[in-house]
C-alpha cells in the first residue's frame, strides 16, 4: 500500500502537468471558437474517439503486430551485429562506419521506396522499424560489453577463461543494464517507425488510419490516434522496466 | 632448486621504449609467504601479470616446482587490487567463479566454495549480493575465490590497499591465522611495510622502474604472528631494515 502510494507520489506531476495543459487547451478552444477541423477541443478528440473506438481498435492491432515484429528483427539484427562486433576487431572496423552511415538514410525518402519494392505488406514497415531502432541497440550492446573493464578480464584470463568464458561469465551480464537503457530508445521509436511506415502506405493500421482522416479533415480522430500511439509508447516503454527488473535484478535502478 | 615452489629467473619486459621490469630474480619455498616490495610505479602489477602468464616476458622464465610455466596461468591463482566481485552472482556464485570457469560442475564449484564460508567468516551470506558485504568482507570473499582454485601459488596484488587502516589490520590478522591453517606459497604485492613485515617470512625491495629485486629481509618472527607482535623491537627493526632498503639511493 505504501509502496503504491509512493508510486503515485512520484507520477503526479506528470499527471498534474499533463491536466495543466488539457485544461488550459480546452479552454483557449472554447474561448477563442477554433473550428474543430483546425483544433478540435481535447474533449471531443476522446468522445469522437471512443465513438470511432472499433475503427481505432482494427487499426492499432496491425499497428501492434508491425512494431512486434519489426522490434524483433531489431533485437535480432542488433544483437548479431554488436556480438560479432564484440568477438572481432575486424568486423568492429568494417561495421562501424556503416552503422553510422545507416543512420543518415533520410528514412522519409526511403520509406516511399520501400513500398515501391517490396509492396504494402509487413516487410516494408519491418524495414523502416528495424532501421530506426536496431542502430542504439547495437551501439548500446557494443558499449556494453565494452564497459567490462581490463582487470576484470585478467581475472577471467587468470581463471583459465577462453575468450567465450570472458563473454558469457562477463562481457555478456556486465551489458545488459546499457542494453535496457538502448531498449527503451529503441521501443519508442519503433512505435514511431511504425507509424510512419504506415503513414507512407498501408492497408490497415494507425499510420494509414490518420492520414486518412487527415484527408478529410477529421482533425479530432488523427488526434485520438496519436492519443492511442502514445499509450502504447509509454506502455512498452514501462514494459522494459518491468522486464529489467526480472533479467536485471542486481541493477541498481530496479 | 628443485625443491623451490616458484623460480622466476631474469624476467624482462618492456612496452615500446618504456623499460619496465630490467631482470627480476627471486624465488619462493613451498609454503613459503614472501612479500614485494618497492616504490609506486616500480612495475610491481607488471611483474605479477608476467608472473601470473598475462602478459609475456621479452626474456626470462617462471619455474613452478621445476617446470617452465612462462606463459602459463593454471599454476597461479590471481588476487587483483580490486575485489571484482559480480553484482549479477551472489556471494557464493562469485567465490565459485573460478571453478565454473575451470569446468567444475556448478553444484560441486557452490560446494566446495561453499566449504570455505565459515573459515572466512562469510558463514551466512552465500546468498547474499556483494553490494551488502562490507569492504573487508569483499576482501575476504575475493580471496576466497582465489585460494579455493587451488592453484600452487597465490598471487596478491595489494589485496587491503582499498581497505581503512583498522579493518587492514584485522584482516591481515585473519590471513596470517587461515595461511597458517592452509600452508599457502604467497607471492604479496604491498607498498605497506608493516604489512609485509607482519605477513611475510621474507620481504623483497624492488628497484624503481626498471626494477629488479634490490636486496631482501628475512623476517624470523615465529608463528603465529599476533598484533602485539607490531609493538615489539625485533619488529620495529625489521621494518627499519626494509625501509632502509627501500629508501637507499633516493637520498633520504
Amino acid at each position: 500500500m505504501t509502496a503504491a502510494l509512493a508510486r503515485g507520489r512520484r507520477v503526479l506531476p506528470a499527471l498534474v502537468l499533463v491536466a495543466i495543459g488539457v485544461g488550459a487547451w480546452q479552454w483557449y478552444v472554447a474561448a477563442a471558437g477554433v473550428r474543430p477541423q483546425v483544433l478540435p477541443s481535447p474533449l471531443r478528440v476522446v468522445t469522437e474517439g471512443w465513438a470511432n473506438r472499433a475503427a481505432l481498435w482494427a487499426n492499432t492491432l496491425p499497428t501492434l503486430e508491425v512494431t512486434a515484429i519489426g522490434f524483433a528483427v531489431s533485437l535480432a539484427v542488433g544483437w548479431v551485429l554488436a556480438v560479432a562486433v564484440d568477438f572481432s576487431p575486424w568486423l568492429r572496423r568494417a561495421l562501424t562506419p556503416l552503422l553510422v552511415a545507416s543512420q543518415t538514410l533520410p528514412i522519409i525518402a526511403i520509406a516511399p521506396l520501400l513500398i515501391i519494392w517490396f509492396g504494402f505488406g509487413l516487410l516494408p514497415k519491418v524495414v523502416v522499424i528495424a532501421l530506426v531502432t536496431f542502430f542504439p541497440i547495437a551501439v548500446g550492446l557494443i558499449e556494453g560489453f565494452g564497459r567490462t573493464e581490463r582487470p576484470a578480464t585478467n581475472l577471467l584470463r587468470s581463471m583459465g577463461a577462453s575468450r567465450w568464458a570472458q563473454f558469457r561469465y562477463v562481457r555478456l551480464p556486465g551489458a545488459l543494464p546499457s542494453f535496457f537503457t538502448a531498449l527503451r530508445i529503441g521501443i519508442t521509436y519503433a512505435v514511431t517507425g511504425a507509424i510512419f511506415a504506415e503513414y507512407v502506405g498501408a492497408t490497415a493500421g494507425l499510420g494509414i488510419f490518420m492520414n486518412l482522416q487527415k484527408n478529410s479533415f477529421r482533425t479530432d480522430l488523427v488526434l485520438a490516434a496519436v492519443l492511442v500511439t502514445a499509450v502504447i509508447s509509454v506502455t512498452l516503454y514501462l514494459l522494459t522496466y518491468a522486464v529489467e527488473r526480472v533479467v536485471v535484478p542486481w541493477s541498481s535502478r530496479g | 632448486m628443485a625443491e623451490q615452489k616458484l623460480v622466476v629467473e631474469g624476467l624482462r619486459k618492456s612496452f615500446g621504449d618504456l623499460a619496465v621490469l630490467d631482470g627480476v630474480e627471486f624465488d619462493v619455498a613451498p609454503g613459503e609467504f614472501v612479500a614485494l616490495v618497492g616504490p609506486s610505479g616500480c612495475g610491481k602489477s607488471t611483474l605479477f601479470d608476467v608472473v601470473a602468464g598475462l602478459e609475456p616476458p621479452d626474456a626470462g622464465r617462471v619455474l613452478v616446482d621445476g617446470e617452465d610455466a612462462t606463459g602459463r596461468v593454471d599454476p597461479f591463482a590471481y588476487m587483483p587490487q580490486q575485489d571484482l566481485l559480480f553484482p549479477w552472482r551472489t556471494v557464493l556464485d562469485n567465490t565459485a567463479l573460478g571453478l565454473e570457469v575451470a569446468g567444475v560442475a556448478r553444484k560441486a564449484a557452490r560446494q566446495r566454495a561453499g566449504a570455505l564460508f565459515e573459515p572466512f567468516g562469510l558463514a551466512g551470506f552465500e546468498r547474499s549480493r556483494p553490494a551488502e558485504l562490507s569492504g573487508g568482507m569483499r576482501q575476504r570473499a575475493a580471496l576466497l575465490r582465489t585460494v579455493v582454485q587451488d592453484r600452487a601459488v597465490l598471487l596478491l596484488d595489494e589485496p587491503f590497499g582499498a581497505l581503512d587502516a583498522l579493518t587492514r589490520i584485522d584482516m591481515q590478522a585473519w590471513l596470517e591465522g587461515v595461511r597458517e591453517r592452509y600452508g599457502w606459497t604467497v607471492l604479496l604485492i604491498t607498498h605497506d611495510i608493516r604489512e609485509a613485515v607482519f605477513l611475510a617470512d621474507r620481504v623483497l625491495v624492488l628497484d624503481p622502474r626498471p626494477t629488479s629485486v634490490r636486496g631482501e629481509v628475512v623476517v624470523d618472527l615465529p608463528h603465529p604472528r599476533k598484533v602485539a607482535m607490531i609493538a615489539e623491537p625485533r619488529f620495529a627493526e625489521l621494518e627499519a631494515a626494509v625501509l632502509t632498503q627501500v629508501s637507499r639511493g633516493r637520498g633520504g
